[in-house]
């Protein structure tokens, strides 16, 4: 099963930090940007007094009263048109989605609406809108609430697409999304919510498109995003036993995506694993993994290797489901495969 | 002499509308009209480049709705949007470019007939997924009312969109928020090519009842009629007493498309000429004008011939005008 590990690298502080988790991140960034902000609000199921089932938004309401961290009545797809149509109209809506699973039910309003509104328009309707919602598995919650479908919005021209991995990002991103003028879709891993790590006292952004290097190395690049960022760390932290140096790039955005860093990173090291935690087939892995063969084809010294989430509907017993999951085990092992070491 | 207590009478008067204001909606009507015919023609003559959904028939609801608006109000339309866009104040000629896919339409050619938005105008877009700009038109009301503005939202759809689940999601919060926000019904019989008896179960004004929406069903034909309650609607979301929802009977008289010519399998011909004769809300507004003594046939003569050689310059423009810069494909992806 994936541990959260303790491996949030800061690579561009330079103010005094605290260390606080994830959620907190989140809230932070929310509190934020309402602040600062009168067109930002929240919207969605049980986000103002239970302030979610995560109490990722507790305090919210509290802050900035019902008008502004409404609770929706469960009607996902009525919640992401409202946030399209308001967004278009001059406000700055986060939209909260429950569980990733139930992106299914946007996926009108997110699709055939919001993404393509401004290319319809020709340049002149734009949906400032952010739509937040998780994934990731092993939280024996069973096939409809465990899955990771950022993929398929990564597919989609017209929206953007945030996997961070740790508070730092977290905070840092959600910031950038709120302020963003595009459609963007923030997938938390609720493994993650209580991951703490060290995150500025300062205000700070982070630009979506930038990959981050989190953890510098020489003989295979790691490309990881959200949960598996963690699983690659801890996958670079055995391999050093095995004398092989892993670098470990942290997409942080699958829409617009880094490619630049990662086909560098893998012209550097010559070798690439791909990781993420959503079905493998026709997955965000199998886009990068081609983006690097067709890059950096001739540094090669091995096939790119892609380690997705097993394709099966995400099973509830915990001897089943830990096995759909990339393992920082598993990954280490195809690491030294393809380094020749064993 | 009346009693300190008593109630305003409930009913209102209809007061009767004004020879400019007659006249206006004529006019409005009619560019719609002569605008949609011109449409077929540059259908048939294979200038235009895909299909278009005619509004031809349901004019007085477009206009009736449009007239009790502000510009700064917004609207939602339809893959039959065209009406819409125009009795919204979109300008003909760069509506006609945006249907031959030229650079100088509204949406520079990449959204064409179902796509026209108009930020300008407040239309928010016309829309090819039945009913998906329910959720777009409530959040705009949302957002007006969060603002603070008194803008008024109006959601165009026909009967068909009375299948689609997010209505009911987008209605139920409206009315529980107070959500300046008008839906309009238009009622044209046919789901495509299917009688909307055959999908939609109850009654119409039911559905939107239930959620404790003020709803009022009204013959669409009567542009007069429409305009009335529309602004009895929009004024009283205006002042922030909540949704409403409007259902209009009215008929397209061409096909669903402009390429659905043989209708005999799913709507008889007799039936299509008793609305053209009965019911046609152009005919119907040129005879009230005539009846009032507001306007003799020279006028409206006159009126069509001002309209026809103004379609013509418009469609000329369009005709003539470039395609876009084929470098534009990848522009506006993002914003
Ligand atoms: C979700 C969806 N389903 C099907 C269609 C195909 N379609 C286009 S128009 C139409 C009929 C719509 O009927 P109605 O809403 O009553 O509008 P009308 O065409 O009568 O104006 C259908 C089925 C579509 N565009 N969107």
């Amino acid at each position: 099963m994936k541990a959260p590990s303790e491996h949030s690298t800061i690579t561009n502080t330079v103010t005094a930090t605290r260390q606080i988790t994830f959620a907190q991140a989140i809230n932070e960034a929310l509190a934020e940007e309402m602040r600062r902000d009168p067109r930002v609000f929240v919207i969605g199921e049980d986000v103002a007094e239970a302030g979610t089932p995560f109490k990722v938004l507790s305090g919210l309401v509290d802050a900035f009263g019902s008008q502004r961290v409404i609770d929706s009545p469960i009607s996902v797809a009525g919640i992401t048109g409202i946030g399209a149509g308001a967004a278009m109209t001059g406000m700055r809506p986060v939209v909260d989605i429950m569980f990733g699973d139930f992106i299914t039910l946007t996926m009108d309003q997110l699709v055939n609406q919001a993404a393509k509104i401004h290319y319809m328009s020709g340049g002149k309707l734009k949906v400032p809108m952010v739509l937040r919602t998780t994934l990731g598995a092993t939280r024996r919650s069973a096939a409809q609430h465990s899955q990771s479908l950022h993929a398929w919005l990564s597919h989609i021209p017209g929206l953007k697409v945030v996997v961070p991995s740790t508070a730092y990002d977290a905070k840092g991103l959600l910031k950038s999304a709120i302020r963003d003028d595009n459609p963007v879709v923030f997938f938390e891993d609720k493994m993650m919510y209580q991951l703490k790590g060290p995150v500025p006292v300062d205000e700070y952004t982070i630009p979506l498109g930038v990959a981050d290097v989190k953890r510098a190395g020489s003989d295979i690049t790691l490309v990881a995003t959200s949960s598996m960022v963690h699983i690659a760390l801890a996958a670079a932290d055995a391999l050093q036993a095995s004398d092989v140096s892993a670098e470990v790039i942290d997409v942080r955005t699958t829409s617009p995506l880094d490619k630049e860093m990662i086909i560098e990173s893998a012209k550097k090291t010559s070798r690439a694993i791909v990781i993420d935690e959503g079905y493998e087939r026709y997955g965000v892995t199998a886009e990068i993994a081609s983006i690097i063969a067709d890059g950096a084809f001739y540094y090669l010294d091995a096939p790119v290797k892609r380690m997705g989430a097993m394709d099966v509907p995400v099973p509830f017993s915990p001897v089943l489901e830990d096995q759909t999951v990339p393992t920082a085990e598993a990954v280490a092992e195809v690491a030294k495969r393809l380094c020749n070491k064993r | 002499m009346v009693h300190p207590k008593a109630k305003p009478a409930s009913k209102k008067p209809v007061s009767t509308p004004s020879r400019d204001q007659a006249l206006h909606f004529y006019r409005q009507m009619l560019k719609i009209r002569l605008f949609e015919e011109q449409v077929n023609q540059l259908y048939l003559g294979a200038k235009m480049p895909g299909l278009a959904h005619l509004y031809i028939g349901q004019e007085a609801v477009a206009v009736g709705v449009c007239e009790a608006l502000r510009r700064d109000d917004y609207i939602t339309s339809t893959h039959r949007g065209h009406g819409h866009c125009l009795a919204k104040g979109a300008s003909v000629d760069r509506m006609f470019a945006e249907l031959l896919g030229k650079a100088a339409g509204y949406c520079r050619g990449k959204g064409g007939s179902m796509h026209i938005a108009d930020q300008d105008t407040g239309n928010l877009g016309a829309n090819a997924i039945v009913g998906g700009s329910a959720g777009i038109a409530t959040g705009a009301a949302m957002s007006a009312k969060m603002r603070g503005s008194d803008q008024v939202a109006a959601c165009f759809f026909g009967e068909g969109a009375l299948g689609q689940g997010l209505l009911y999601e987008v209605m139920n919060m409206a009315s529980l928020w107070k959500l300046p926000v008008i839906y309009v019904c238009e009622n044209n019989q046919y789901n495509e090519y299917t009688n909307y008896r055959e999908t939609t179960a109850g009654e119409v004004a039911a559905r939107a009842e239930a959620f404790g929406i003020h709803t009022e069903t009204i013959e669409g034909q009567d542009v007069h009629l429409v305009h009335a309650k529309s602004l009895t609607l929009v004024e009283r979301a205006r002042r922030g007493e909540g949704p409403a929802f409007l259902h209009c009977n009215t008929y397209r008289f061409h096909g669903h498309h402009v390429g659905d010519v043989d209708r005999s399998y799913y709507r008889s011909k007799k039936e299509e000429e008793e609305w053209k004769s009965k019911r046609d809300p152009v005919k119907l507004l040129a005879e009230w004008l005539h009846k009032s003594e507001m306007a003799d046939g020279k006028l409206l003569d006159q009126i069509e011939a001002e309209i026809a050689a103004h379609i013509k310059e418009a469609v000329q423009f369009a005709l003539e005008a470039p395609y876009p810069d084929p470098n534009e494909v990848n522009q506006h992806v993002y914003a």
